[in-house]
């Protein structure tokens, strides 16, 4: 009989630690893993790196993490709807390395892939180019972007089994899908746990191989 | 009709560039405004950064929407009928691969050889690029609503921007509220003028060398 991976949330932070690197996905305020952030929060936690593409605004999400000075470094595309976020940057007391957003998706999946880096046309001729190799492919140059990876990445699913088989629904899948391939050890929070078996197999969008440990969070919180 | 002009007849003339069926992606503000405006028999497909093609506005006030759909400002919006959602890593695949035939975004400045400054103020902003860089690298065709001057009065097409690059060598129209630039390989080309302007006020209110067409066109 295939073992559950359903744990408590209190179990699953306990594999998130101080000066990790933690992939946090979501746009805005959508598809942002919000329980599993409180949750870190309420254990204690300091000084981590977050790749993630934004910082939720002010007082939701990983604007949680912001407002408890909690990040050390973000490695992310846009901070502006976060002014807390932007204060921080600005006074020098988080390190925000910018990534454009389609160049951050890749490297991120280059991490989960396997690739040494991927070559890309974004950024070339702007500052993002400045100290980066240049390599030109039949006579078009790209620019060579290097892979990420974090030590624990956290999920937000619409709908998980037992095993962490997982769905996503609709916007609110942006950077997750990819994210769950990135990392040491990957949490997934789902709006509804099932029994294995029910998700249609066609269906799942990142496969439960993938994932460590499932929290049951019973709906959107 | 009243006559357009400002910002309608920016969004107006935008909306123009579009073809039935085009896959098209609106940055947040003044781009969205195109489609208020277009022509009969067009319908485009909206494309959203963050995950969707088919987004079609927000809900009326009283309207249930899935507040799983998002537009990439973070606003609930509908998805038609058609419409689908997927992951970042396809969207911007998709985008950087040219699969989107027009992106349409803002400036801070823009000039003469089709650079785009629009993400950056030193000093100033630091939001971030968000999908900008991907996307104007990556549409088939870029183009620029603005303002043909800043607020103070300044020219924001010049000969080379001051700002940081969202993209080098990339912009295909300039669109604004006296005219149409074209980038073109002869240089930024002056083809169409709103009612009423003339090439004089347009070369006066612009910093980048100009070409002067024979014959220009009227925006409307």
């Amino acid at each position: 009989m295939a073992k559950s991976k359903v744990v408590s949330l209190e179990e699953a932070v306990k594999n998130v630690h101080d000066g990790q690197t933690v992939l946090i996905p979501g746009f805005v305020n959508v598809g942002v893993p919000e329980a599993l952030i409180k949750g870190v929060i309420d254990k204690g936690i300091k000084e981590i790196n977050v790749i993630s593409n934004n910082t939720s605004v002010k007082g939701r999400g990983i604007g949680l993490l912001v407002h408890d000075h909690l990040i050390k470094h973000l490695t992310c595309s846009h901070i502006g709807s976060n002014t807390e976020t932007v204060e921080q940057a600005v006074s020098g007391e988080i390190d925000v390395t910018f990534v454009p957003q389609g160049t951050l998706c890749e490297r991120v999946r280059a991490g989960g892939a396997g690739i040494g880096g991927i070559l890309t046309p974004t950024g070339l001729g702007t500052p993002i180019a400045e100290g980066k190799e240049v390599i030109t492919v039949d006579g078009k140059e790209f620019l060579l972007e290097k892979p990420l990876r974090g030590d624990v990445a956290l999920i937000h699913a619409w709908k998980a089994d037992k095993l962490g088989n997982v769905v996503y629904h609709r916007t609110a899948r942006n950077f997750n899908q990819i994210w769950a391939t990135a990392a040491d050890w990957v949490i997934v929070e789902a709006e509804e746990v099932v029994e294995i078996g029910q998700l249609d197999p066609d269906q799942i969008m990142t496969p439960g191989a993938l994932v460590d440990q499932v929290v049951d969070i019973g709906g959107i919180k | 009709m009243a006559e357009i002009t400002g910002r309608d007849l920016i969004a107006y003339r935008t909306a123009r560039f579009f073809e039935d069926g085009d896959l098209v992606n609106l940055g947040i503000g003044m781009p969205t405004k195109c489609l208020d405006f277009l022509p009969e028999g067009v319908d485009v497909w909206i494309d959203t950064e963050n995950g969707a093609i088919g987004l079609s506005g927000p809900p009326a006030e009283d309207e249930w929407t899935d507040p799983d759909v998002v537009d990439a400002s973070g606003a609930v919006s509908k998805l038609r009928e058609g419409g689908c959602c997927f992951d970042s890593f396809t969207s911007f695949g998709y985008i950087r691969g040219g699969h989107v035939a027009a992106t349409v975004l803002g400036a801070y400045e823009v000039d003469q050889e089709g650079n785009l400054a629009n993400w950056m103020v030193p000093g100033r902003t630091i939001a971030g690029m968000g999908g900008a860089m991907d996307l104007v690298a990556g549409a088939r065709k870029v183009l620029i609503m603005t303002d043909h001057c800043d607020k103070k009065g300044n020219p924001k097409i010049l000969k080379k921007c001051t700002l940081p690059l969202t993209a080098a060598k990339e912009v295909d129209y300039i669109i604004t509220e006296l005219a149409v630039l074209h980038q073109t390989p002869n240089g930024l080309v002056l083809e169409e003028l709103a009612p009423g302007v003339s090439v004089e006020e347009v070369v006066s209110k612009t910093a980048a060398e100009l070409v002067i067409p024979a014959e220009i066109k009227s925006m409307i």
